[in-house]
């Protein structure tokens, strides 16, 4: 092999390493890091694990909204088949109302109670999240020009 | 009538850019005059009615002449006139629009600026007139501005709230600079391929100050739009790893690789064929935002286009423009490819290096961005990707980029001597180890990330000012890349300030009621209802107290704006520029009592700052260009370039 063929050969190895381990570590990180969403329904037949970060999403249920000390704030969250009890510590958004479409971001704790760290309402009125009116088809209780 | 004449004006840019597409292309054949000639002029014109075009849209908002649908939608009588302006491009219809105002100034400034040869500004040109065809043939069946309100609405629906404010105002003129400066940088990398003999060397030079406005319009359109969200969504953070955010990020990371890349074509004449796919990459990567943010696949504040038929559009849009380049690409590029010999240890090596990593970095952020989305629409499983994916895989692949970027201009072209060109930059070595020491010892809470990211902004910083004391007395577009890299430092410092160091507070507060936050204490003294013309809102009086005494009064407010039903928090903050104190006001707990969000960022400021450094460095290095090619036309290139 002639020195320039082999400086070649050198180059084309260092990219083929580079390129595999850039690949390897954006796989490696994207399987952990892939947030689900899920509906109280799917919570409930699926036995999602405490501590694995996931999305919920669906209404919430009218009269669940209670305030806690400080800042904390809890409540449900239903598809109106299954609910899932929420805790939040945070600020919610504005349009965050009972019987209004919500989707949190968070992990259930060992007794099955949500701990959300992110709220998200509709940003305005009339808007409902793709996902909770997915959430809503799922369980049967979409109605449509209900939002 | 305006909005007939409007419509008229596109009508006749479309005719025009055809002609331009078919002159240009024929006038790259050599011997084709009279085809360039025709090429030019029709450029002129077509320049001349995108600017009437706009004009007109412009002028039917000054006079709220709603019987525009889009003038209805967006503005109303009682806006202030900036916005009325501003509003012209706040909304899908009179953006692409903009988009073409901006294809315009570009394609005048190719056919007035005529580098690279007659040749390549030809074939450019041609390139330019199909690409601002597809787009006007966009705007005229899926997105007319000009069209008509049967009956006429008495008052306008107003402007989105969250878009009036300067910040949001001034971004998307820049992201287009960008986004469309590509499109410039695209048009002369397929010319070369057209003219494919040894007269399209030069297409390098040529679209050098097309790359460079569209990289520093990235950058300025990017930290604009940064440091909007920063003050208007009241989270207290610069970057939220959104799709938008990421669709904007990733032509700035191919221009940046494109920059580079182009460097060793235009001085060495190395990374020929390369260059050119970069080329193709940054523009694929514009169309690609402007998919995502405009086709409605993502729901965000700039997603008003839900109209499917747009984003099919715009999809056929890229798959002519990406394949049809790379058809080209796969049967010309051979013919330009000519290997240059060049040592491992060599500038092109670092060039090369750099490359590599902004297109890993750019390849972990097109994963996380258009993973969910192929995923649900192959699957319909709706998911989304955390934020500490972009952080694992993002940042220390960037991480390692920069650790290399001061080594770039030290090393001679060819062949270097690694220790001779290390040794002015020990010193440099040095100040990095005394950072991360001193960041150890002195800065709670202690943060291996944290003292890793000012090394690494002081080892910039030191390297910057050896290169510029280096240079004393050269040219200034011979400072442009320590400049830039220097800004890289900076918006480092600002980054990892207020990742590592920021004090945060979340607490329900009652009239009264204090509260600490890093060194600060506040004083919380109630609400007032303070409703403007158009929305309800309740402003919060705060004190920040020194001692006993109040230094300073501060007015976070909640608004939710009628119309829409939409809610904005409006954020206080005081800034020491080097220390932010920011707060916003959250929600309404009753008797009084609300949340409220309080922030100590420090060193946010130097995020965006770094960010302008970065486009004062492109500047200059423009600037230098341009009056190199103003006094001595021929020789002055090279002479101002070695240095860079």
């Amino acid at each position: 092999m002639s020195p320039k063929k082999r400086r070649r050969l050198y180059f084309a190895v260092a990219v083929v390493v580079a390129a595999g381990g850039a690949a390897w570590l954006i796989l490696s990180a994207l399987k952990d890091n892939v947030i689900f969403f899920r509906s109280p329904s799917e919570v409930a037949a699926l036995h999602v694990e405490p501590g694995v970060t996931f999305r919920i999403g669906g209404l919430v249920a009218t009269g669940s909204v209670a305030h806690g000390s400080g800042a904390e704030v809890r409540f449900t969250v239903t598809d109106n088949k299954d609910r899932v009890p929420v805790v939040f510590r945070g600020v919610l958004p504005a349009l965050f109302r009972e019987g209004q479409g919500v989707v949190a971001t968070g992990a259930l704790d060992a007794s099955g109670t949500f701990q959300a760290t992110d709220i998200m309402a509709k940003h305005d009125e009339k808007y409902m999240p793709p996902e909770v009116v997915q959430a809503l088809k799922k369980s049967g209780e979409w109605q449509k020009g209900a939002q | 009538m305006i909005g007939e004449l409007g419509q008229l004006a596109l009508c006749f840019a479309l005719a025009l850019s055809l002609v331009m597409a078919n002159a240009g292309i024929m006038g790259a054949a050599p011997g084709s005059g009279t085809a360039r000639h025709i090429a030019h002029g029709a450029a002129m014109g077509f320049f001349v009615f995108i600017v009437l075009a706009f004009g007109a849209l412009t002028w039917a908002y000054l006079i709220s002449d709603f019987s525009l649908r889009t003038v209805a939608d967006n503005s109303t009588t009682l806006q202030p006139l900036v916005y009325k302006i501003t509003a012209v491009w706040s909304n899908h219809e009179g953006s692409m629009l903009l988009w073409m105002l901006v294809m315009a100034v570009y394609t005048g400034a190719i056919a007035a600026g005529g580098r690279g040869g007659e040749r390549i500004t030809s074939a450019a040109l041609g390139v330019m007139g199909l690409l601002a065809a597809a787009f006007l043939l966009f705007i005229l069946f899926t997105s007319s501005p000009f069209l008509r309100l049967d009956p006429q609405p008495f008052e306008g629906a107003g402007l989105n709230p969250l878009l009036q404010d300067p910040g949001a105002a001034m971004h998307p003129p820049m992201l287009y600079f960008g986004y469309v400066g590509l499109s410039a940088a695209f048009a002369y990398a397929a010319a070369a391929m057209i003219v494919g003999d040894p007269e399209s060397e030069g297409w390098a030079r040529a679209a050098r100050p097309f790359m460079l406005v569209a990289w520093m319009a990235l950058t300025c359109g990017i930290a604009l739009g940064s440091w909007w969200a920063y003050y208007t969504l009241g989270w207290g953070g610069f970057w939220f790893w959104d799709a938008v955010e990421n669709a904007s990020l990733m032509p700035w990371l191919i221009a940046t690789a494109l920059l580079h890349s182009a460097l060793a074509t235009e001085m060495r004449g190395a990374f020929r064929t390369w260059t050119l796919l970069l080329a193709i990459a940054g523009f694929s990567m514009s169309l690609i935002g402007t998919f995502l943010v405009r086709s409605g696949v993502i729901t965000s504040v700039h997603s008003f286009a839900s109209d499917p038929t747009r984003g099919f559009f715009i999809l056929v849009l890229i798959g002519l423009a990406v394949g049809g380049a790379l058809a080209l690409f796969a049967w010309r590029a051979p013919q330009l490819q000519r290997g240059v010999a060049f040592e491992p240890v060599s500038r092109e090596t670092t060039l090369l290096l750099n490359n590599v990593f902004l297109i890993a970095s750019c390849a972990a952020v097109f994963v996380g961005t258009l993973y969910p989305l192929a995923l649900d629409a192959l699957t319909g499983q709706k998911i989304t990707v955390g934020p500490p994916f972009f952080a694992i895989t993002f940042a220390p692949i960037f991480f390692a980029l920069l650790a290399l970027v001061p080594l770039g201009p030290r090393l001679s072209w060819r062949k270097a001597e690694l220790k001779e060109a290390m040794r002015p930059l020990y010193p440099a070595l040095g100040v990095a180890v005394l950072a991360a020491l001193v960041v150890l010892a002195v800065l709670t809470p202690r943060s291996l990330a944290g003292a890793g990211a000012f090394a690494m902004a002081g080892w910039l910083l030191a390297t910057s000012v050896i290169e510029i004391r280096r240079r004393k007395g050269a040219r200034a577009s011979a400072f442009a890349a320590a400049i830039a890299h220097a800004g890289l430092a900076v918006s480092l410092l600002g980054i990892a300030g207020t990742t590592v160091w920021r004090s945060e507070a979340l607490v329900l507060v009652g009239p009264g009621d204090k509260v600490n936050v890093g060194p600060y204490t506040l004083r919380f003294d109630g609400t007032v209802r303070s409703d403007g013309p158009n929305y309800r809102a309740s402003r919060a009086t705060i004190d920040l107290l020194d001692g006993n005494s109040v230094a300073a009064t501060m007015h976070p407010e909640q608004r939710i704006y009628n119309a829409e039903g939409q809610d904005v928090s409006v954020t206080a903050i005081r800034t020491t520029g080097l220390r932010d104190l920011y707060l916003a006001l959250g929600d309404d707990r009753g008797h009084g009592r609300w949340t409220l969000r309080a922030y100590v960022s420090p060193l946010a400021p130097l995020i965006w700052l770094g960010a302008l450094v970065m486009a004062l460095g492109g500047g200059l290095s423009l600037f230098g260009r341009l009056r190199a090619k103003a006094t001595e036309p021929k020789a002055a290139p090279a002479v101002a370039l070695a240095a860079e």
